[in-house]
């Protein structure tokens, strides 16, 4: 039983307490934002170490019976979950060190800083949870944090609609992921990934892909992938950090690493694999060309960032298990540069329209030549994070598509080529992005002086632009990235070979696919520079035409589901309240004016005129007295 | 003596009373109705202490009672008859209808400045 572990949750979920409690306090506020990240850091290395001396193991720390199948309060250290804590804890602690001062004037500091504390315990939990339930628990405290992070700004009608969609979508995906962990629980007699990996090669069969179907739900929820990506470009209204946070570190990872934690599960099901290749595939080529058509920078990279978590899951669809994983990591470091890169360039411009850019490289050079390292990994340049990665999702792939893997052929093609296509579209909007922000005429705005941010910010851009780099370097050397991200725990907490062996590509470079994504890469940003001379410095998206807007539009998807979804809702809405006011109150209304109409007849009998009540009284009286005689 | 006459005489009596409580409009006149009834009561009393030959006189001596303190009440329903005609300017008890809560309800909006 290490401490450790639960310790790596606990931080950050005390420092959060805190943060709200020391209230408008804001230099208390500041320490403690900082301080919870960073412990969390030192405590997931120490972790992690542990791991690497003693070997992976499963502690379950107590058992809730439910009179169904058991929740155990289990925790699991094991390479795959504390390297990403380590990831998780890395970007954090950039963010709230760069929020320091992006929002120091901010009225709501200190409880942003509490709530990005309670993001980062959150997604903490979900990574060290064996339990499924557990791991729905730091899920859904997530998707909570989001909503209120992402409408920090509340003042906006804008980001209260962003934040109430994505908490609405990504709920809606969290349904299905619960029945998903139901399904998984029912079959394996345990909620216990532990439990459901040793299980499952017994159970593979309809049932067991109904419900990775189910999970996968969630996925494509929280990792915002198709058909359920439409809250993630809206989310960027929430603060630049927040986006930092939301889009390399935490949410969006979380479904990636689910996949990866159920990944026995997952490749006991060829079905289920095949829907993900094919929602990875859509959603990698179109949110890719979305993002060549946006205006916004962030949006850019909002939609890079859908079309960067499909290629993880698309990986970890074709049997790239490390390959897939590595790309987490590597988008994370490079992304979380990006965001906050941006953040740095919009705090500096005063918006986020590219229109009002241009030429900031002179202006702002550690920005731009770190945002320009981010860029080049996104792009998959060598020999940054992001071309190794991505190269050895390729490279899975068409092992995969040649040679066989846990899912059919066709799926594998399919990813195999859109991924190639992504290669293309992406270094396309990379290219656009970085000429128009950082080089060309200077657009911005007449008085304003874009300048390098102060010290606080710069700092996690360096920090973050040597994963960047290093990981690339690292991945080269054989086995390392692969023994890191092992996940192999047997139930008994003790190491063992994962118990659907599916030889893995790894991490390396295929030559075939190698030569071709670096020929698209240079075509893809030869065209865009093409493009650019020939209509003369101006954005080169215009030459997009009609298709543009489409494309800005995220392909109407959002207009679809506003037809289809949300007019239908409403309309019922408005039924069930006519319902209610004109057939359920009407009656509680009509039982008051059927007593006040009787008692207005009443009423009428009243003249004030004494003598007319005394000859009510006598007729009554004769009546009765008649009555009385009669009857008796 | 038969029973029967007087009791005829006082239900005749009673019901003119009744006829006068609840037809005239006059205060005074609705007054000497309700003396009418009382009077006819009194008969009643007085008959049938006649008829049972009461040894102690009950009917007789209730009558007595009656009368005094019929006088009494008349005087006081006078004074009340004298203190709504000044108050009102008339003893018309068609006009004295201020129990008709309609007329209040109706002249409540208009009363309202």
């Amino acid at each position: 039983m290490s401490p450790l572990v639960p310790l790596l949750v606990l931080v950050p979920v005390a420092t959060a307490a805190a943060g709200l409690v020391v209230g408008r306090r804001r230099v208390l506020a500041r320490i403690l934002a900082v301080t919870g990240p960073a412990v969390a850091l030192l405590v997931a290395v120490a972790a992690a170490w542990e791991v690497g001396v003693d070997g992976p193991r499963v502690d379950v720390w107590s058992v809730v019976p439910t009179g169904w199948v058991p929740i155990a309060v289990a925790t699991r250290a094991d390479g795959l979950g504390l390297t990403v804590a380590v990831m998780v804890a890395t970007v954090a602690l950039a963010v709230q060190l760069y929020s320091t001062e992006y929002l120091r004037e901010d009225p709501r500091y200190p409880s942003y800083a509490a709530l990005v504390s309670l993001f980062t315990a959150a997604m903490l939990l979900v990574v060290v949870a064996d339990d499924l339930v557990v791991l729905l628990v730091g899920w859904e405290v997530m998707g909570l944090c989001s909503y209120a992070l992402i409408g920090h700004h509340w003042e906006l009608a804008e980001a209260r609609a962003a934040a109430v969609k994505a908490f609405v979508v990504t709920r809606l995906g969290d349904v299905g992921l619960l029945f998903g962990i139901f399904v998984l629980g029912d079959l394996a007699g345990s909620f216990q990934v532990s439990r459901i990996a040793v299980e499952v090669p017994e159970l593979a069969g309809a049932t067991l892909t109904v419900g990775l179907l189910l999970v996968l739900l969630g996925v494509v929820g929280k990792s915002a992938q198709v058909p359920l990506h439409v809250w993630l470009p809206d989310a960027m209204v929430g603060p630049t950090p927040v986006s930092a946070l939301i889009h390399a570190a935490t949410m969006v990872a979380a479904g990636v690493f689910l996949v990866a934690r159920l990944y026995d599960a997952f490749l006991a099901s060829a079905g289920a694999l095949a829907v993900l290749a094919v929602l990875a595939s859509v959603t990698m080529l179109g949110a890719a060309l979305a993002a060549l058509a946006q205006d916004d920078l962030k949006r850019v990279l909002a939609w890079s960032t859908s079309s960067q978590l499909a290629y993880m899951l698309g990986g970890l669809a074709v049997g790239g298990y490390t390959a897939g994983l590595f790309h987490l990591l590597a988008h994370a470091a490079f992304k979380a540069l990006l965001f906050l890169a941006a953040g740095a360039v919009i705090h500096a411009v005063g918006t986020n329209l590219m229109a009002g850019m241009g030429g900031l490289s002179r202006r702002m050079p550690l920005t731009a030549s770190t945002a320009g390292i981010g860029l080049l990994a996104l792009a998959g340049v060598p020999p940054l994070a992001g071309f190794v990665s991505k190269e050895s999702i390729l490279g899975a792939a068409e092992e995969a598509a040649l040679h066989g893997g846990p899912l059919p052929a066709w799926a594998a093609w399919v990813v195999l080529v859109a991924g190639l296509a992504t290669v293309l579209v992406t270094a396309a909007y990379v290219t656009r992005a970085w000429t128009l922000t950082f080089v060309g005429p200077d657009r911005t705005a007449p008085g304003s002086r874009p300048h390098d941010p102060p010290r606080a910010m710069a700092v996690p851009l360096v920090a973050l632009a040597v994963p960047t780099v290093v990981l690339g370097v690292l991945a080269l050397v054989p086995d390392v990235i692969a023994s890191v991200l092992d996940r192999a725990v047997g139930a008994d907490g003790a190491a063992g070979p994962p118990a659907a062996a599916v030889a893995d590509p790894g991490v390396g470079l295929t030559p075939a696919t190698t030569v071709l994504s670096l020929l698209l890469v240079a075509v893809g940003a030869g065209l865009v520079l093409a493009e650019r001379s020939r209509i003369r410095g101006g954005d080169p998206a215009a030459s997009l035409g009609g298709l543009r807007r489409v494309l800005a539009g995220g392909f109407g998807v959002d207009a679809a589901y506003d037809a289809v979804v949300v007019r239908p809702v409403r309309a019922a809405a408005r039924l069930v309240v006519a319902g209610d006011s004109q057939v359920v109150h009407a009656y509680v209304t009509g039982a008051g004016r059927a007593a006040r109409g009787l008692g207005g007849l009443v009423h009428r009998a009243q003249t004030g005129r004494v003598q007319g009540y005394l000859a009510g009284v006598l007729g009554v009286v004769v009546l009765l007295v008649v009555a009385g005689v009669v009857l008796a | 003596m038969r029973l029967a006459f007087p009791l005829v005489v006082s239900a005749l009596l009673f019901s003119l009373g009744v006829y006068g409580v609840l037809a005239r409009r006059n205060a005074v006149l609705v007054l000497m109705a309700v003396e009418l009834m009382l009077a006819a009561v009194g008969l009643n009393l007085v008959a049938f202490d006649a008829y049972w030959a009461d040894a102690l006189h009950g009917g007789q001596v209730l009558t007595l009672f009656v009368i005094t303190i019929a006088a009494a009440e008349i005087g006081l329903g006078l004074a009340i008859v004298l203190l709504v005609f000044r108050e009102r300017g008339t003893a018309d008890l068609d006009r004295l209808d201020a129990l008709d809560e309609r007329a209040e309800v109706a002249a409540a909006p208009e009363a309202a400045p």
